[in-house]
């Protein structure tokens, strides 16, 4: 009977340990000492200025807490829409947003904080001497391009199209970094990536520009979620990037702003 | 190892594993629940869906090929030589295990890789990995290499060196010791070994992710598609990711129809698997 009395403990431990663990995904609201937190989802493009704008925030509200979750945009609408916990909502394009405003779960109109533009990203060397956006349909020239599901494959499609040339890429990958993985490790000759990802990459690929970019621009929509915990401190972290510092932020990392 | 199961197990010990099987068994409900049905049939038998799954199939079964080809010499050579530094060898080479496999797609990149080690050489042979159903192969065969040999390492350790050493003093070869007395008696870990690494390649996202691309027909398997649907159309990836299920179901059920063929090398290992477990 004794030998039970270990199992027993055991199961009692494993319980409450399971009990712990849901108790601590009930979504983090609690605005108790005088310390409020912030909860931001933010598409992977914007990490570099967001990361630096959130301190900066917390600098200038003592007290407050910014926690950024950076993923996919779609992915982020998708766990928005499932419920997850979140004050403020800033998408690399305008269809992920829609998704969340649609469901109703907006609290004012979206305002576009910013804009990017694709361009060329090449290996340290430009070893197929790629010289503008035609150069990428010549044969042989191995370029990698986003999907046309995800935004940059969207915005690498209508250039294409408005150009008149015909893409024949070697890999449509599921996002942007996957494109510069492969041009950082010199497996394509080129791809199209965004122009604040080659401004990131620290000089680990070569850009080259080309004029036709412009017309496909992406723009990205910030919202303030109608489930924000607190309402003012939301508020205030969306105009705050509305503000001089989150432009100079923005335009920093190779953003353009409206 | 006991074959009467005639002692009781303690409550707790069915309350936990009731708990692990829901744990397991609830996500795969939720999937199956969350399937749009009216839009199953042409949701999966698009063509990107189809061409996906095709390219899965091939690719696994080319792998697990691959993984029988370089993996049974290497659970011989585990299993069998003595030599030093073994257990570092046997330790590395299960490292794909333990390893995130994009981590492995990298490591392959920087060595199949037009920059890469060997990419050079390739280059030269004429031969571009880079891209190519080929990429996705050796991916698939680099996760997946060591479920076949840590199974048949296991199948050779239980079944032990009797029988090999009997056939020995009646003067066999070592190739017909092998041939006709060690093979046949771990055929059915072989066996399981092979269909283990099968789902291990069908489920592999990783390192083809990193290493070989994305391009439908050609590199972009099943889970990539599933990745890639997940991004616009969420109905589609729910029933692919049924269908996939279904498939790794299909491949488990069929190595666990070979079970009566196993209690074989369950009989053979008798007593042994005890010095067995002791000597590892």
């Amino acid at each position: 009977m004794s030998r039970c009395r270990p199992g027993r403990a055991l199961a009692a431990l494993l319980l409450t340990g399971t009990l712990g663990l849901s108790a601590c995904a009930v979504p983090a609201g609690d605005q108790q000492n005088g310390t409020s937190e912030l909860t931001v989802f933010a598409a992977a493009s914007l990490a570099a200025p967001f990361t630096r704008l959130a301190e900066d925030f917390e600098a200038a509200h003592p007290g407050t807490t910014v926690r950024l979750n950076l993923a996919g945009s779609a992915d982020l609408a998708a766990q928005i829409l499932a419920g997850a916990p979140a004050d403020v909502f800033a998408s690399a394009d305008e269809a992920n947003m829609a998704k969340v405003v649609d469901a109703g779960m907006a609290a004012e109109e979206p305002r576009n904080i910013a804009t990017n533009t694709l361009t060329i990203a090449v290996p340290a060397g430009n070893p197929a001497g790629i010289a503008g956006f035609a150069d990428l349909a010549a044969a042989g020239v191995q370029v990698v391009v986003c999907a046309e599901q995800v935004p940059c494959g969207a915005a690498a499609e209508k250039l294409a199209q408005n150009a008149g040339i015909l893409l024949a890429p070697v890999s449509e990958e599921s996002s942007v970094t996957g494109v510069m993985g492969k041009v950082v490790s010199g497996e394509a000759d080129a791809g199209l990536v965004y122009v604040t990802d080659v401004r990131a990459s620290g000089g680990k690929v070569q850009e080259v520009p080309f004029p036709e970019a412009k017309e496909a621009v992406n723009r990205y929509p910030l919202v303030r979620l109608a489930a924000a915990g607190d309402s003012g401190l939301a508020d205030a972290f969306v105009r705050y990037v509305g503000a001089d510092e989150g432009r100079r932020a923005l335009q920093e990392a190779g953003f353009g702003v409206p | 190892m006991s074959r009467s199961n005639t002692v009781p197990l303690p409550r707790w010990v069915l309350a936990g594993a009731a708990a692990g099987a829901l744990f397991l068994l609830l996500p795969l409900a939720a999937v199956a629940a969350e399937v749009n049905w009216a839009e199953f049939i042409p949701l999966v038998t698009s063509e990107s869906s189809l061409a996906a799954l095709s390219l899965s199939l091939r690719t696994a079964a080319a792998s697990t090929l691959l993984c029988v080809l370089l993996g049974v010499p290497l659970a011989l050579v585990l299993a069998r030589a003595r030599f030093p530094g073994k257990r570092l060898v046997r330790s590395l080479v299960l490292l794909p295990l333990v390893l995130p496999p994009v981590v492995g797609g990298i490591a392959l990149l920087y060595t199949f890789g037009r920059q890469g080690l060997l990419g050079g050489a390739l280059e030269a042979m004429g031969v571009q990995v880079a891209f190519s159903t080929a990429a996705v192969v050796l991916a698939q065969t680099f996760v997946a290499l060591p479920f076949l040999v840590l199974t048949l390492e296991g199948a050779l350790r239980t079944a032990g060196t009797r029988y090999e050493a009997v056939a020995a003093t009646l003067g066999a070869r070592p190739w017909t010791v092998l041939r006709r007395v060690t093979v046949p008696l771990v055929l059915p870990g072989l066996a399981s070994g092979a269909v283990l690494s099968f789902a291990r390649c069908l489920g592999e996202f990783g390192a083809t992710l990193a290493f070989a691309g994305s391009l439908q027909g050609v590199t972009r398997t099943l889970p990539l598609e599933i990745y890639l649907q997940r991004e616009a159309d969420a109905d589609a990836a729910v029933a692919l990711s049924l269908v996939l299920v279904l498939v790794a179901v299909v491949v488990v059920g069929l190595s666990y129809r070979s079970a009566p063929a196993r209690s074989a090398d369950t009989r053979s290992a008798g007593g042994r698997s005890a010095t067995a477990g002791a000597a590892d």
